[in-house]
């Protein structure tokens, strides 16, 4: 026979095992309260206005009646609303009589299992329409213009967070098989608020790039200033327009100044891409770093500046050949107990 | 108090749940279906009526009575304000046992069931928990056509259950088996019809008689 009512000692808990102590919800309310209180006196302690003292007021108040000269921002004294201190997973799930708040929550994943609930609920409403419509002989609908190409579904780690809880990839890969399920078929109005919930749109990358307009000089001819670097040489760089590829680099002409082929040939480069290699006049300044990081220097401040003489598909076109990145190599330091930056000591067996 | 709680439990059927359903409702649900005579289970041979063509017929007769002490029962747990969790792990209708069970109030469970769920309740949902009053299982086989776990975990933790069993289920550890076919949409439309009435019913007598023992 075995003992079923049995005293709290002999039951032993196990207390690391039970994870963080959670909030109730008038824990939390009589937090927001005193946080309240303590922001009018803190206002008054200031010889602020109690009614306009926002959040940044605090922090410096508190930075100020409490400096700190501790190295980790979180150990510093703060004062913030309790929203942003108790984190909203840490919340008892139910009542005062043990009934739980959400009727799944016996699923050990209420919010995503109630998430794949709804979409499944609108999935179905979908496809009862699409039946009634097929009944009644409607012409098929237009094809509905669908969620344009620049536009994605959320990350499993969006995902994550947006429901506070810890998804498996399989549980991911359920959830955006039913939303590509759902696109599929012809939606309504509400199943498209639905799934924006769900979707982020890629910001193409063209739209970050500024292309500067020409300018133009006292004899009327189009010109283009930009700048470049490559690991420690910086080079600034005048392009003009009606010319005929002469190239002037810190007064000196470009085979002067680059005696190895190499070198010109990554001067030539932007002009070749773009056949305007006989079009342009270019005067360059350029200082640091040694004979090929300055070449790679103006390569990169001429492409910039070809910018503006050039249309957008061109322009593009260039940034997917690199020659508007940024190279971001720079000299690894070299370290102790080792020769170079990875070259070790010879190994000595004996 | 006492009162309130004592006297349902005199009547044999205080919520009237026989009303709710006849042979004829179960007839044209199809309750009647299951499976073939391969895949029958021999503990569920005392409720076959036979066999045709090789299908087995279950009694429609023995359904009845034990749906009606099984709705009984339920009822008798919703009035005493108990928590019941409906569970399914068919896929079909897991969104159908969902509605109802947000419907009725009560909670249900139809997704993938982890190991400790009822065992190891106050490690994996939390200290100080309420376990489930009454599991009611809409489907007693999970997708691997083995015995659910949670009915085996149900009789461990004391929490009283009531399944609809078909003909390749097994009655064993179920305390209010009823049954019948588990796998026609019609069949399982009834029966969360009928759960959902006699729910219903249970908490509006318990709200009627709380409200007149109030004014008393």
């Amino acid at each position: 026979l075995r003992l079923i009512y049995t005293t709290a000692v002999a039951q032993r808990k196990n207390v690391a095992a039970a994870g963080p102590e959670k909030y109730t919800e008038a824990f939390i309310k009589k937090q927001i309260e005193e946080f309240n209180l303590g922001k009018r006196h803190l206002a008054n302690m200031m010889g602020e206005d109690p009614e306009t003292f926002t959040q940044e007021d605090i922090d410096k108040a508190i930075a100020y009646l409490f400096p700190s000269g501790l190295f980790d921002e979180r150990a510093r004294p703060m004062m913030k609303h309790p929203t942003e201190i108790f984190p909203e997973k840490r919340k008892i799930q139910w009542g005062e009589d043990g009934r739980p708040f959400h009727f799944l929550f016996y699923t050990g994943k209420p919010s995503y299992y109630s998430l794949m609930h709804e979409t499944y609920g609108m999935l179905l409403n979908v496809q009862e329409n699409q039946d009634q419509m097929s009944v009644q002989d409607f012409p098929p609908e237009k094809e509905k213009s669908k969620n344009l190409p620049g536009s994605r579904w959320l990350t499993k780690m969006e995902l994550e967070e947006m429901l506070l809880e810890n998804l498996s990839d399989h549980d991911y890969s359920r959830f955006i098989q039913l939303l590509q399920k759902m696109v599929a078929l012809p939606y309504g109005a509400d199943e498209e608020k639905y799934m924006k919930k769900f979707s982020k749109e890629i910001v193409s990358q063209l739209q970050k790039v500024v292309i500067e307009p020409l300018q133009y000089d006292e004899r009327g001819v189009a010109f283009s200033t930009a700048e470049g670097q490559r690991k420690t040489a910086r080079a600034t760089v005048v392009v003009y327009d009606n010319g005929s590829g002469k190239i002037t680099v810190n007064g000196v002409d470009a085979l002067r100044y680059f005696p190895v082929l190499q070198d010109r040939e990554q001067l030539m480069f932007p002009f070749q891409f773009l056949d305007r290699i006989e079009k342009h006049d270019m005067v360059c300044t350029v200082s640091g770093g040694g004979r090929s990081s300055q070449a790679g220097a103006i390569r990169l401040a001429s492409a910039k500046a070809l910018k503006s003489f050039v249309t957008e598909k061109e322009v593009e076109l260039m940034r997917q050949a690199g020659l508007l990145t940024v190279d971001p190599r720079l000299r690894e330091r070299k370290k102790p107990g080792q020769e170079g930056a990875r070259r070790k000591f010879t190994w000595k067996k004996r | 108090e006492d009162r309130l709680l004592s006297e349902p439990l005199g009547h044999p059927d205080f919520f009237n749940v026989k009303e709710l359903f006849s042979l004829k409702d179960l007839f044209d649900a199809r309750v009647h279906l299951g499976h073939k005579k391969g895949c029958r289970h021999r503990f569920m041979e005392p409720y076959i009526f036979g066999c045709r063509l090789g299908q087995d017929i279950i009694d429609l007769e023995q359904t009845a009575q034990h749906l009606q002490l099984a709705l009984n029962f339920t009822a008798h747990v919703a009035y005493r304000k108990g928590i019941i969790l409906f569970v399914s792990r068919n896929r079909q209708f897991c969104h159908l046992v969902e509605s109802t069970a947000r419907a009725c109030g009560e909670y249900a469970h139809t997704r993938y069931w982890q190991g400790g769920l009822l065992t190891n309740a106050h490690v994996q949902l939390g200290p100080g928990v309420r376990l489930p009053d009454l599991l009611v299982f809409l489907s007693s086989l999970n997708n691997v056509f083995e015995p659910h776990v949670a009915i085996r975990d149900a009789a461990k933790m004391n929490i009283p259950t009531v399944g609809v069993v078909d003909t390749n289920c097994n009655p064993c550890l179920i305390t209010y088996p009823v049954p019948g076919n588990d796998d026609s949409p019609a069949a399982v439309e009834l029966y969360c019809k009928l759960f959902r009435m006699a729910i219903v019913r249970a908490k509006d007598k318990r709200r009627q008689r709380e409200v007149f023992g109030e004014l008393q």
